[in-house]
This record gives structure tokens, sequence and C-alpha cells, in this order.
């Protein structure tokens, strides 16, 4: 036990993460993406994988290291989409998974956000739609945000998150978004 | 190398590249004889899977490779234009199986093996459709009927089923596994996968090789290094490339700076999931700052698009030849404090130990490969059997373990961290000078294979009617083919509550196998 208080006390206590990112781009459709006005609360995140090939998985598995800490921000992952506010999707969507990614998207209560995280969810990368594959997520279901990479880094994600939880201040949708993350980092 | 009458002696051609790969054209007789030969030599099925050359008058083709201890073999059958078939292996080898299910949703090659459920098919596309035909328009497959998918089921008193998946309840990959459990004893449990499957083949075939590495790094998210590796070798090969050694030392680092990635993630999973919340922050931190190294060298986070065909698109200095030196004793101190913390830890061990065990008997014969082959006592490694450049300098020690449980998965991992740290200094230190990248542009061969001992195993990319593009054909295999079977055979007998453990002691790959 000696051993294991020895190491926690020499990796101390990390400084919160400064906003570092200049160049988030983000993309949102209406509704506003800011959903912490209508809940009033932190938000649980339910991740569905319809095809991704496991690199954005683990930039959402490194969030909840103690560097990111996407705890602390108030966002937690959850195993059920009936406990979800958000369902954060990631890779091409496909056929095998659209059904499943339909049925998950249906179990979230209103009000929710649908975010597309990477190249391949936004718009299906490096993949093409074909007899297996069928494209973007948003044909399947209606995206509120979408945060580009390949993978997109855990800062962009984190800051997508605390777009999702900024109260509204004016404007929304689309322009308000931007508008508000070029203040912030430009 | 010619087509040969296969009715004689197999014709064996050694194809280019570091591999020691004899490739032949064989007739039904052959195909089995030489398989059975390669069975009773303890050989294993490398791959096998299958490709349309009707357009240039070979018909179906079904492809197999044969690792043993006399080296690779590649074996070509002809199935025939109409109706093809060819002899199953699956008796043989039992990884095989799998294998010729997919073949078939994809080309309609039959093996006439037993098991004719659809493996990748998933009703997503009709039974008579076969997406890997040349000759199938490209539209998309008409709306998805129901997808009943007969388990094999347990009968008894006090019997049920718990279905798990697609969707699993972290931040995993979509599979299917489905339980045969005896109040949480766990009886059988059968996967099923395929739920990712892309059409990965049919996208090669619409890229010129030398964009397919962008693909190829973006199959497997864990392994971008270890497959775009695997795909430049393949591609190299029919190029006749040979990469600058600077190139393939810098390579060897990508791929054991990936593995160490990968184990010290899992390590932090596998601490959690034993109740040592500790351990996931302590590893998490360290795999942290390891891929942040990533993105400052080599612009990557997770390698991705670093090895090209014909070299790597990166370069060291002195400076961060130096980072990555102190980088690795630093990492080594700590993973030595930290290993030393769980083995100590009574609560750890006594999750670990005994969990998800697997002999080295029924590892050997499902046809085990990569590090859960090693903690079953199977001493496998490309990078000591089959050492290429630089590997056959640099000399790998391989980390075996007997136990075949959790714990022997666990200390496989730790070996293999120090083992991979100690490869990355003598990397570092005899770093040859010169160029990191060749052309390779022409392609000049028709067949091609690429082999890289990734984190998990042994990742093979296979190319073939190179020369002629447009009739091209790209084969990944993913050592998770061969291991998913080992889970399934591991659980049983565990509780339902230690799944997870054991399954992220193996952590196998859906889109890698699913492709």
């Amino acid at each position: 036990m000696h051993k294991l208080i020895r190491q926690i006390l020499k990796t101390g206590i990390l400084p919160r993460l400064p906003s570092r990112r200049r160049d988030a781009v983000l993309e949102t459709g209406a509704p506003g993406p800011s959903l912490t006005d209508e809940i009033g609360r932190a938000l649980a995140v339910r991740h569905v994988d319809t095809g991704s090939c496991n690199g954005c998985e683990l930039e959402i598995q490194a969030l909840g290291n103690a560097v990111y800490n996407l705890a602390a921000l108030g966002v937690h992952l959850v195993a059920s989409p009936r406990h979800a506010d958000v369902l954060l999707v990631t890779g091409p969507v496909a056929r095998a998974m659209a059904d499943p990614l339909r049925t998950a998207y249906e179990a979230v209560p209103n009000p929710k956000r649908v975010v597309a995280l990477g190249d391949c969810a936004c718009g299906c990368g490096v993949y093409t739609a074909n007899y297996a594959t069928v494209g973007a997520v948003s044909p399947v279901i209606p995206v509120d945000l979408a945060i580009p990479g390949c993978p997109p880094s855990p800062e962009v994600i984190r800051e997508a998150f605390q777009a999702l939880m900024r109260p509204r201040l004016r404007g929304s949708g689309i322009r308000g978004l931007m508008r508000r993350f070029m203040a912030r980092d430009g | 190398m010619t087509d040969h009458d296969p009715r004689s002696a197999p014709a064996w051609s050694r194809l280019p590249g570091p591999l020691p790969v004899n490739h032949a054209w064989v007739d039904a007789r052959l195909w089995r004889e030489i398989a059975a030969r390669c069975h009773a030599e303890d050989g294993r099925l490398g791959s096998l899977w299958g490709s349309d050359e009707r357009p240039t008058g070979s018909g179906f083709v079904v492809h197999a490779i044969l690792v043993s201890q006399e080296g690779w073999h590649w074996i070509s059958l002809k199935a025939g234009d109409t109706n093809p078939r060819f002899p199953t292996l699956s008796d043989l080898f039992p990884e095989a199986a799998r294998q010729e299910r997919a073949l078939f949703d994809l080309l309609g090659i039959g093996s006439g093996a037993p098991d004719t459920r659809p493996w990748l098919r998933h009703e997503v596309w009709g039974p008579a459709d076969f997406p890997l035909r040349r000759d199938r328009a490209d539209a998309p497959p008409a709306a998805r009927g129901a997808d009943p998918y007969p388990f094999v089921p347990v009968r008894g008193e006090g019997v049920h089923e718990i279905a798990v998946g697609p969707i699993h309840a972290g931040t995993i990959e979509p599979g299917h596994f489905r339980f045969s459990v005896m109040g949480d004893e766990i009886l059988r449990l059968e996967a099923r996968l395929g739920y990712t499957h892309k059409g990965v083949a049919k996208r090669f075939e619409a890229m010129p090789l030398a964009t397919g590495a962008r693909l190829a790094g973006r199959v497997c998210g864990d392994s971008t290094a270890a497959y775009a590796g695997a795909y430049a070798m393949a591609v190299e090969a029919v190029s006749g490339c040979a990469p600058p050694p600077r190139a393939l030392w810098l390579r060897a680092l990508l791929f054991e700076r990936e593995r160490v990635a990968n184990h010290l993630g899992d390590l932090g999973a596998l601490c959690q999931d034993g109740g040592l919340a500790f351990g996931l922050t302590q590893f998490g931190l360290l795999k942290e700052r390891w891929l942040e190294t990533h993105r400052r060298l080599f612009g990557h986070r997770y390698l991705m698009d670093v090895i090209v065909p014909g070299g790597v698109a990166c370069d060291l200095d002195a400076t961060a030849l130096g980072l990555l030196e102190s980088e690795g004793t630093a990492v080594l101190e700590t993973t030595r404090r930290l290993e030393d913390i769980v083995d100590d830890h009574a609560g750890l061990q006594e999750r670990f130990l005994g969990a998800g065990r697997l002999d080295r008997a029924q590892a050997r014969a499902l046809g085990a490969v990569g590090l859960a082959a090693r903690a079953s006592g199977i001493a496998c490694d490309l990078r000591a059997l089959w050492p290429s450049p630089p590997y056959d300098a640099l000399g790998t020690r391989v980390s075996t373990r007997t136990g075949g449980d959790v714990a022997a998965r666990v200390g496989v991992r730790f070996d293999e961290i120090r083992e991979s740290l100690r490869l990355i200094q003598a990397i570092l230190a005899q770093l040859p000078p010169g160029p990191v990248c060749a052309p390779c542009d022409r392609a000049e061969g028709l067949l091609g294979l690429g082999a890289v001992e990734g984190w998990r195993g042994r990742i093979l990319v296979a190319i073939t009617r190179a020369r002629t593009s447009g009739d091209h054909h790209v084969h990944i295999h993913d050592p998770s083919w061969q291991n998913w079977p080992l889970l399934e055979r591991a659980a049983p007998g565990d509780l339902v509550p230690d799944f997870p453990l054991i399954n992220k002691s193996f952590n196998l790959a859906y889109s890698g196998l699913d492709l």
C-alpha cells in the first residue's frame, strides 16, 4: 500500500487543462447545440460505434484520463441510451448498424442531441457508401453537432462538449455557435 | 510467376520481399494434401480468402497461407467460373471455419463445411448476392429483412441465455455475445461479429495501391502502424521496391511504440475492471503522454499515415532521438513501479489468477497467435521466428507464460512493454543514416505478402493481381480471426461478472476483423 500511496503523491495533482485549440471547427444545424439550458444539469452521453475503426473510441476513452478529465466538466458516459441526453456516434454507418443506431436514438429521451464524432461519422471519411456502408450519420438520424478529425483530438471533443453545455447567450444554430467559438478561440 | 499445371507436384516460386514465402497454384487434391502436411508438421493456417479473377481468365480463386517450421506457403486454387467450390480446411484448422463463411458471403465460393450460417452478411444483402463479384452492379442492396441467427443453444434445466450487443455498455466496438448461463456461471459463449463490415476489400479495388495506404491505416485504429506497415510491405513486394534501411528501422520504432501504447492502455483498463481505479489513472497518464509524443514527433497520436509504401513519411533529428530515449527510460521506470504495485495487490491478483484460463493444448488446437498464444505458452512471434530487418539485427526476446489466464496475459503485456522499450533504445542507438523513402509506384509483380507482428499478433496483407490496376485485390487478415474463438473457449466456467476482465485481457479487434 505504501508504494501505491507514494506513486499517487509522486503523480501529484495535474493542472486544469487550458484551451489551446484555435483551429476547432464545428458544424451544427438547428436547434442550437446547448442542451444544459433545457435540462438544467450535467450531460449524460451514450456512445454508439456504427463502424468506426476504433480510433475515435480510443480518443473518447482518453477523455477520461487525468489530463482531459471529462467528468470534471460534468459529462459522463452512460451504459444505456435511456439514461442519456446525448448520443455520441462514431464511424461510417455500416448497414448492419443502421437499425441498432435508430433504436438507440429512439431510446434517448427528449430533449436530446446527436453528436457525430470524427470524419467518418461526419462525412464517411476514407470510406464510401457501398453495399455494406450507408454513409455518414446524418442520413440515418439527425445530427446536431459534427466534430471532424481522424480521429478528433480529445481537446477538440472536450471543446465540443463545452459548447453543448454553454448557456445560450445570443443567437442559436450554426452562426451563434461559430461566433462563440471564434470569440473564444480567436 | 506463371500458372502451372497443378496436377503434378506443386511448382513453388519464391515471392519477393523479406518474408520466406513460396507460392504455388494447386488443384483440389494438392490443396488438401499441402494443408494436411502443414497440419501434421504442427503448422498453422495464416489466412484464407478468395478473389474474383474471372476478368483475367482464372475464374474464382481461393488462397490460403500456411505457416510452419518449413516457412510460409501460399497456395492458390482455381475454384471455377460458375458454382465455384473448394475443399474446406476447417476440419484441419478450426480457425478456417469463419473465414470460409465470410468467403462465401462475399464471393459465393462454397467450402462444403457443415456450418453454413452467414458470418458477414447479416441479411444486409441477399443470400444470392455476392458483393465482391466484379460483375455485381454497384447498387445498394435491397431493404434488409429479419435477421434470425441460430446461435448454438445449450439445453437443460435452469439454463438461460444472456444476449449482449451489438451496442455494448462501454466505449467499445459493436458485436454480439450470446452467453448460455446457469446462474452466474458461463456454460457457453458464442460471438457474432461482422456488424462493422464496411466493404473494405471493395473499397481497396477502387483505390490505386499508393493511396490504399491511407485506408490500410484506418481499418483498425489501435494498430495503424502495424496495418500500414504490413500493407507497405506487400506493395513493396509487388513493386520490387526496397525501402531504405533507415525507413525500416523507423518503422520498427513505430511498431514498438504502438505496442507499448496499447499495452499501457489495456493494463489500465484491466486494473479498472479488477477494481483498482488507481491503475487506470496511472497507466492512462503514461499512455496519454506517450501519445502526445507521437503527435509532436510524428504528427499523429495513433501514427496514421506515417508509414507509406516505399518508406516512412517522417524523420527524426538528434533532439527527437534524445527525447524518445529519455521518455523510454522514464516510462520503463514508472512501469516497473506500477508492475510492483499490481503484483503486490492481493485484490487484483485474486481477480486475475485463474480467470479466463486457456491451456496450451486448447490454444494450440485453435491456432492461437500473438499475445494470447504467448500467454498460453506458445512462443510464436514473427519478430523472433521470421525476423525481417531490422528485427534480424535486434534479436527479440519472446515472452511466454504458461498460466493461460488473465494474470498470464497481464504478465506478458508487462514483459512486452519492457522488451519493446529495450528494442526502442536499441533502435535509437543504431538508427542508420540516409533517406527515409524510396519510389514505390510501379507494380510489376502479381502477388505480394506483408506481415507485421502487431500488438495483438500477426497481421497479414496480401495483394493479388497487383499489376493489372482495377483487377487487384487486397486482403487484410487480423489475428483476431484466430483469437476470438480462444475467448469463447476461455470464458466458460467463469462467472458472467468476470467476462469484461477476461475480454479485456484479450482485447480483440472488431473493425479489423469485420472489414
